[in-house]
């Protein structure tokens, strides 16, 4: 979803005050406490309006920290349906946003978009809450975003590029999509290095 | 009564606020603090230490060739611990103060490195020569064999 359209939707939908409804499925409460932390008067999240409720159903935004463990994945479906729509989910920490040390588990779901829809993404484990907050100004439009994907190289020459060519002309490279954790040999990753 | 208010008043105005003004004001992290992973692709070597002992295992290598190294670090679900600036030992890789890392897609979070790499002659994998003017001579030896037209 790009950052405009969030904008747009924002100042549409969201004219007044957030209300969020906050979840855990299955994080150590490192991320809990920064979410309550963001709530004191130090850093105070409601000069924008933020304010924690108790029930999914008064809620326009959802916070999700932790990876989804396997039983929380229906209980989870349930509260995203039982916000009513137009709604923002906010993944919270490394293990929400990407699954952690516990990605590939065998009792982890490892992501929280994995199972519902997330808009945005707030890395860190946990999150520092001045991070917590810069997400939340993302999302009212306040502040730009500033990570990117970076594809950097070493300097190649030019002859072993046209050795590359004359030597591997058959062998097409496809990197696999999705990080599984194994390489292409189908070692762990760093076995092999 | 308004006596009352009028005091009250004057004690909050002397207790002043605590609550900070970011993010309309920059906060820059403490000293120390581990934040977004930054490397240097040129001084990286492509060892691959930092992979071996990343917990998350979020650095994933693949020999694409038997020149090319790819390195793919999945930063989504970094934990920021800080392992592979201590094992590096070619000082390329910091985790600096960063920490507005916040964005609305994950693929924002990937840093993807091609890294160039001397081949061993026996095995024909990919191996480190020491310093660029190694990996200079081992440039020369192959093209050299290659236009004399042995194996490879």
């Amino acid at each position: 979803m790009k950052e405009g359209f969030i904008r747009k939707f924002h100042s549409k939908a969201f004219g007044r005050s957030l209300w969020v409804f906050h979840t855990n499925v299955g994080a150590c409460n490192g991320c809990d406490i920064e979410v309550l932390d963001v709530l004191t008067p130090f850093f105070d999240v409601e000069r924008f309006g933020i304010k924690l409720v108790g029930s999914p159903r008064h809620a326009d935004v959802l916070l999700v920290t932790g990876p989804v463990t396997r039983p929380m994945v229906e209980p989870l479906k349930r509260l995203y349906e039982a916000v009513p729509s137009p709604k923002l989910v906010v993944a919270i920490g490394a293990c929400a946003v990407g699954g952690c040390v516990w990605f590939d588990t065998y009792n982890v779901i490892g992501g929280v978009d994995k199972v519902i829809p997330v808009d945005i993404y707030i890395p860190g484990c946990p999150p520092k809450p001045e991070a917590i907050i810069y997400g939340v100004a993302l999302a009212l439009g306040l502040v730009p975003k500033k990570v990117g994907p970076a594809i950097e190289s070493h300097e190649i020459p030019m002859e072993v590029e046209d050795i590359l060519k004359e030597l591997t002309p058959s062998r097409p490279v496809a990197l696999p999509v999705n990080p599984d954790g194994k390489n292409d040999n189908g070692k762990q990753d760093g076995e092999g290095a | 009564m308004i006596a009352s208010k009028i005091r009250q008043i004057l004690i909050g105005k002397r207790a002043g606020s605590v609550t900070l003004k970011y993010p309309f004001e920059p906060r820059p992290s403490e000293p120390g603090y581990r934040g977004r992973v930054t490397v240097d692709t040129d001084k990286c070597v492509g060892c691959g230490g930092c992979a071996d002992v990343c917990p998350a295992r979020c650095i994933l290598i693949t020999d694409v060739s038997p020149f090319i190294r790819i390195i793919r670090r999945y930063l989504d679900r970094c934990i920021h611990c800080g392992r592979c600036e201590e094992v590096c030992a070619y000082d390329a890789l910091h985790l600096d103060g960063e920490y507005e890392l916040a964005t609305t897609d994950r693929k924002d979070l990937f840093i993807e490195q091609k890294l160039f790499m001397g081949t061993c002659n026996r095995c024909g994998r990919c191996y480190i020569p020491p310093t660029p003017l190694d990996r200079l001579m081992v440039v020369g030896f192959r093209k050299d064999e290659d236009l004399d037209g042995e194996t490879i």
